[in-house]
């Protein structure tokens, strides 16, 4: 691609928990494919779409596949942006060492992982969210 | 669809994939690369194993690029290049490679 490449911010908002609607999955999908288009990507997670990141998902009840799994290869997709709103956690009786940790691979310093995740108040997303140039939420 | 193995009939998709993943073994994959006509060297393996392992860690196909890089970190700097992998699998690297590992076609392939 040449230098004169737009790029875009783009920021996906999960509002939904993961296996209630097809959102969540969709959502994911869609990320990983859009990740082939180098754009800038950022993933939210708010209101119950918290939950798609919990730890130890068990769906064999539901007959559903699993898929929290995959949320830890969005490092290799080069996603390294993950925002998780801290109020929603709060309002569910959730912290941060709930949910899974996501990691990106800094080539550079021989594939040292670093943290994808940022804890950030409403008020913060609210800013964050006002510089994305497209915002897409599931 | 479907493909023929020492007597058992594996159900595939429109473009072989095959249909259920738990019935794949070596047999298989050695059919398929068969039957496009460039049977299965160490090379070949050694792709077709980590995509299985990715596979089995993080419940996907990598798309082509996350692939390249991590054959890259995994099996050196030599490998983990588009030239080396294409000329492996000619018809795509995660394509093909995915097809004979078993996986459904990477997300996002056309």
């Amino acid at each position: 691609m040449s230098d004169e490449q737009i790029v875009k911010k783009f920021m996906y908002v999960n509002r939904k928990s993961p296996y209630g609607t097809i959102y969540a999955l969709e959502s994911l999908e869609v990320v990983l494919i859009s990740a082939a288009f180098d754009q800038d990507v950022s993933l939210t997670f708010t209101d119950d779409g918290v939950y798609q990141l919990m730890k130890n998902q068990q769906t064999d009840g539901i007959g559903m596949k699993n898929f929290s799994s995959t949320y830890s290869a969005l490092g290799d997709y080069e996603i390294k942006k993950i925002f998780i709103d801290k109020e929603s956690l709060d309002e569910r009786g959730l912290s941060l060492s709930d949910l899974q940790e996501l990691v990106w691979e800094d080539e550079d310093e021989d594939y040292a992982e670093k943290s994808s995740i940022n804890l950030v108040s409403r008020a913060e997303l609210s800013e964050i969210m006002n510089q994305q140039d497209v915002v897409l939420s599931f | 669809m479907g493909l023929e193995v020492n007597g058992k009939t594996y159900e595939t998709d429109e473009e072989g994939y095959l249909a259920n993943l738990n019935e794949w073994d070596t047999d298989v994959a050695n059919a398929m690369a068969e039957i496009d006509g460039a049977p299965l060297e160490e090379n070949h393996w050694e792709v077709i194993n980590f995509l299985r392992e990715y596979y089995e860690e993080y419940q996907i196909a990598p798309a082509v690029r996350v692939l390249t890089k991590q054959i890259g970190k995994k099996l050196g700097k030599d490998k983990g290049n588009s030239k080396y992998l294409y000329e492996l699998f000619p018809y795509g690297p995660a394509k093909q490679a995915c097809k004979y590992a078993g996986l459904p076609k990477p997300t996002g392939c056309v």
